[in-house]
């Protein structure tokens, strides 16, 4: 009973919450105040995931369940210093903090690519957000549901039908933390049309401090033809807690790419499905991680073969140190039209410490005969014979160490095209594989 | 250059090495030969500092310092170079990227400046034609898909850059074919000079036609039993080691 009562009062919390927060909302469109209804609807039913849910079964929201997280208020200015890092020379950029988009530090784009604030784009009534947004079951999302009930801002990029884009438009994505726990509720939403081609990068940052939430959701669509490369940059604070949740749509012959890098937070989770949706459609999901401490990093991803002759590659590798724990779920699912499939999916970790742990499962549903899908797993350690074959050449043993991880990490870092981000992203690891040495 | 004296080493709980004693001196070439088990390997390994031997008594002084106290790296940087039995592939890391990063944590160490990339691909280029080795297996990774031929050939293009003091080849014969153990022993001979000296592990008398030695040891359950001139791995080839267990016997 005290447990009923306990999701109860958290039910109410949110309820008094999205109260506050709609009521200076009254003048969005009716299809907005509609759809924030219906996830509020829908999260309420559940309230957060526990344990016993399979699709949570490993990963333990406790510590976010039981803290009453308030929307993170406007900026204060200064800002920029937080940001000033992940920059890079993009042609493109939308920032967006705590939950609010920020013109003084975004270069905004009208014509040919629309790209800016969703809300600005929702108060301008751009055409067709309507279909854009929410596009996807929140049923079994809880994250996904909240996230739409505090439907506010985020970004918005629009790429016309056969524009080619060579530059990558950077979405940044920051939070200051406040006195008390706050969230963000960003959203994400990307279109791209036939026959066009664009590169997206997401990064995610954050202050130290009092803890605070991230709960992203990016819904990315790919016309006919069309070319996606995207970059998720994830390096919020260990005081933060990151859940995401990105849906992506392929149309047919349309490639998307997806390199996802979770190296922060305290508690992350990564939700990405991808939905071949037309013949011929091609999906490449991968991803590295770093985990250490007490942190738990947890990705699960999903891609839907619907339709026949798409080919999908996932390769997930992960490194964990200290009592660091993670979870990989790859799950895909062939339907009974999907015939001529050909899925890969492998994932690999490599355990620094003893203490630290890891859940994967690969969990592949095929209802179509004629098909190829293959996935493996490997979780190890460093190689002793490795380690020693190059201390035996006159490294030293952290070089040897360092050497070794760069090798492991590099099949996944050497195939980001953003130069920029390649090098934030090298960099980023090895700082935090330096800290967590000095921690030891 | 090397004093071994009355070396005992462990390893997975057993008594390997039961007190081996050579001395070493700048110039020379020292084969150890021995059957299966005797302890070569074992030998060789202690010498680099492998982790999985444990030294339990006895002492090793390489140019007046103590081997044993010093970490593998150290022992490296310091000049100390063993050829692997079995040359280990690390996917991911070229060969050039390991190579250079072993040439400059030796010349970092003897106070000289770091190679650019430049230098270094000069350098290991002349090497490469010196000593009749492949370069093109600089672009690829350490060891990895390569024939058990061409990982001993690798062995020797490191030897080749990194010039050690100290050489120690651990039965870098081993599996080769003709072609390549010419490659090998032609490696070892013109790298051979008046300030560099050789320990060379081998289990066949073959490569010693190649590589001719000042001496021969031949070690048995831990121990050299004999030691004489090159004319001694002849008498091994035409008696074989069955004569060590006779002797063994009646000991």
């Amino acid at each position: 009973m005290a447990k009923g009562g306990a999701v109860a009062e958290r039910n109410d919390f949110y309820l008094a919450e999205h109260d506050r927060f709609i009521a200076c909302r009254a003048s969005d469109p009716a299809w907005l105040r509609d759809l924030r209804g219906r996830g509020l609807v829908r999260f309420a039913e559940r309230g957060f995931p526990t344990t016993r849910d399979e699709e949570w079964r490993f990963t333990n929201v406790a510590p976010i369940a039981e803290t009453p997280w308030t929307l993170a208020p406007a900026v204060a200015p200064g800002v920029d210093t937080l940001i000033r890092d992940v920059l890079f020379d993009a042609a493109i950029r939308i920032v967006v903090i705590n939950g609010r988009f920020v013109p003084e530090l975004s270069r905004i784009s009208n014509s040919p690519v629309q790209a800016g604030s969703l809300a600005g784009a929702v108060a301008g009534g751009s055409v067709g957000l309507e279909q854009q947004i929410g596009a996807f079951e929140m049923d079994g999302r809880p994250f996904v549901a909240l996230n739409t009930a505090f439907l506010d801002d985020g970004a918005l990029v629009v790429v016309p039908a056969g524009a080619l884009l060579r530059d990558a438009i950077h979405i940044v994505v920051a939070t200051v933390p406040g006195a008390d726990p706050v969230v963000a509720h960003p959203r994400i939403v990307v279109s791209v049309g036939a026959s066009a081609q664009a590169t997206i990068v997401e990064t995610y940052v954050g202050a130290e401090g009092v803890p605070y939430l991230t709960n992203a959701v990016t819904e990315i669509e790919l016309g006919e033809n069309a070319v996606v490369e995207h970059y998720k940059d994830q390096r919020e604070p260990t005081t933060a807690h990151h859940v995401a949740t990105m849906h992506v749509r392929l149309a047919r012959s349309s490639n998307f790419a997806s390199q996802s890098f979770a190296f922060g937070g305290g508690i992350v989770r990564n939700d990405l499905v991808a939905v071949l949706g037309g013949e011929g459609g091609e999906c490449t999901l991968n991803g590295l991680y770093f985990s250490d401490a007490r942190r738990l990093v947890d990705n699960h991803t999903m891609i839907d073969h619907a339709m026949p002759h798409c080919a999908s590659h996932e390769l997930y590798k992960g490194i964990l140190a200290g009592k660091a724990r993670a979870v990989f779920n790859g799950k895909i699912v062939v339907r009974q039209d999907a015939q001529k499939t050909d899925a890969k999916q492998t994932n690999r970790a490599l355990l620094l410490s003893d203490d630290a742990q890891i859940n994967t499962k690969p969990q592949l549903e095929i209802f179509a005969d004629d098909v190829k899908c293959t996935h493996g797993a490997a979780i190890g350690q460093l190689d002793e014979e490795a380690l020693f074959y190059l201390r035996a050449r006159g490294l030293t043993a952290l070089e040897a160490r360092d050497l070794l991880i760069h090798a492991f990490a590099g099949e996944i870092l050497n195939e980001i095209k953003v130069e920029p981000v390649r090098a934030q992203m090298e960099a980023a690891l090895f700082d935090r594989l330096a800290q967590d040495l000095e921690g030891q | 250059m090397l004093e071994v004296r009355n070396l005992k080493v462990r390893a997975e709980g057993k008594d390997i090495l039961r007190g081996v004693n050579l001395t070493v001196k700048a110039g020379e070439v020292h084969a150890i030969m021995g059957p299966n088990g005797s302890g070569k390997s074992t030998f060789a390994r202690a010498l680099a500092g492998h982790p999985q031997y444990e030294v339990v008594g006895g002492e090793a002084r390489y140019l007046g310092r103590d081997l044993l106290d010093m970490d593998p790296d150290e022992r490296a940087r310091e000049g100390v170079f063993m050829a692997f039995q079995y040359p280990v592939e690390i996917a991911g890391v070229s060969n050039a990227y390991f190579l250079k990063a072993a040439l400059n944590a030796k010349r970092k160490h003897d106070g000289l400046g770091e190679l650019d990339a430049m230098e270094f691909m000069t350098l290991v280029r002349d090497k490469a034609k010196l000593f009749d080795l492949d370069a093109s297996m600089l672009g690829r990774a350490v060891n990895e898909g390569f024939s058990g031929g061409e990982k001993k050939r690798n062995e020797i293009f490191q030897l080749a850059v990194l010039e050690p003091k100290l050489a120690i080849l651990d039965e870098t014969d081993s599996g080769l074919d003709i072609d390549a153990l010419r490659v090998v022993a032609n490696g070892v001979n013109a790298m051979r000079s008046t300030d560099r000296a050789f320990i060379v592990v081998t289990h066949y008398q073959r490569l010693l036609n190649y590589i001719i030695p000042d001496f021969v040891h031949v070690l048995n359950d831990g121990v050299i039993v004999r030691s004489g001139g090159k004319e001694l791995a002849l008498e091994l080839e035409e008696k074989g080691y069955g004569w060590l267990e006779a002797a063994g016997a009646s000991a």
